[in-house]
């Protein structure tokens, strides 16, 4: 029953994605869409806590909502991946359930 | 598969009406089926027929009711929120007295069991709004 969640505040800013990484389990998807898209980027302070939760978890940006914010994806922590809106729409159809952590 | 999308926020408040539209435009691009998008909140502001943004910008409203049309898309204001804010269909704004109405054309007005009922007809409920 793997899960997908979606976050759409920067980790800068306000709990909402930490609350996200302390709920989600082993198998689930984190997508980061909107302000979300800045926590994918290497050496902040949110870095390591991404990093651990993508021990066992899958971690995805949207790629124009990262692009809008003027990060490229050579900043990003390496294992992060890439999509678009077909491929969030791929993401809330191969998982069984969505959260969005608003 | 089946989708029922919520809007919890107005047009260009931040970006989440824009995020469930290009949201909607995929699946839709992807073969899925829309069931319903419930607009609540702010997000029943996406359904006015009044608004005039600057001539470069997106016109939202527009935008979800040329979609309602050429996809037949259900698209459902929560009254009590639109009561709130003003918008009002022609049978709402008689039965309150007043004298306009503003909704634009491919919303409808009606109550929150719409969203309960769309989550359990469709296979996924998305969230979008602040």
């Amino acid at each position: 029953m793997a899960m997908l969640h979606i976050v759409n505040k920067s980790p800068f800013e306000r709990n909402a994605f930490k609350s996200c990484l302390d709920h989600a389990v082993a198998g689930d998807s984190i997508l980061m869409i909107e302000d979300a898209a800045v926590g994918a980027v290497d050496g902040t302070v949110f870095a390591d806590d991404l990093k651990a939760a993508m021990t066992d978890k899958s971690v995805y940006v949207l790629g124009g909502d990262l692009a809008a914010r003027g990060m490229s994806e050579d900043r990003m922590i390496d294992g992060i991946k890439v999509v678009d809106y077909a491929g969030f729409v791929d993401l809330t159809a191969d998982n069984d359930k969505t959260q969005s952590w608003v | 598969m089946k989708y029922t999308v919520m809007v919890n926020e107005g047009p260009y408040q931040h970006q989440s009406a824009d995020s469930a539209l290009q949201f909607v435009r995929a699946a839709l691009a992807k073969g899925h089926e829309i069931f319903r998008v419930f607009f609540y909140h702010d997000g029943v502001n996406n359904g006015t027929r009044l608004a005039v943004p600057p001539k470069d910008d997106r016109l939202l409203q527009q935008e979800w009711s040329d979609l309602a049309k050429e996809h037949d898309l259900d698209l459902v204001i929560c009254i009590a929120a639109a009561q709130r804010r003003g918008l009002m269909d022609a049978d709402e704004a008689k039965r309150q007295g007043l004298d306009a109405d503003n909704i634009i054309e491919g919303f409808r007005i009606s109550g929150l069991g719409q969203l309960i009922e769309g989550s359990i007809q469709s296979d996924r409920t998305i969230v979008f709004g602040d």
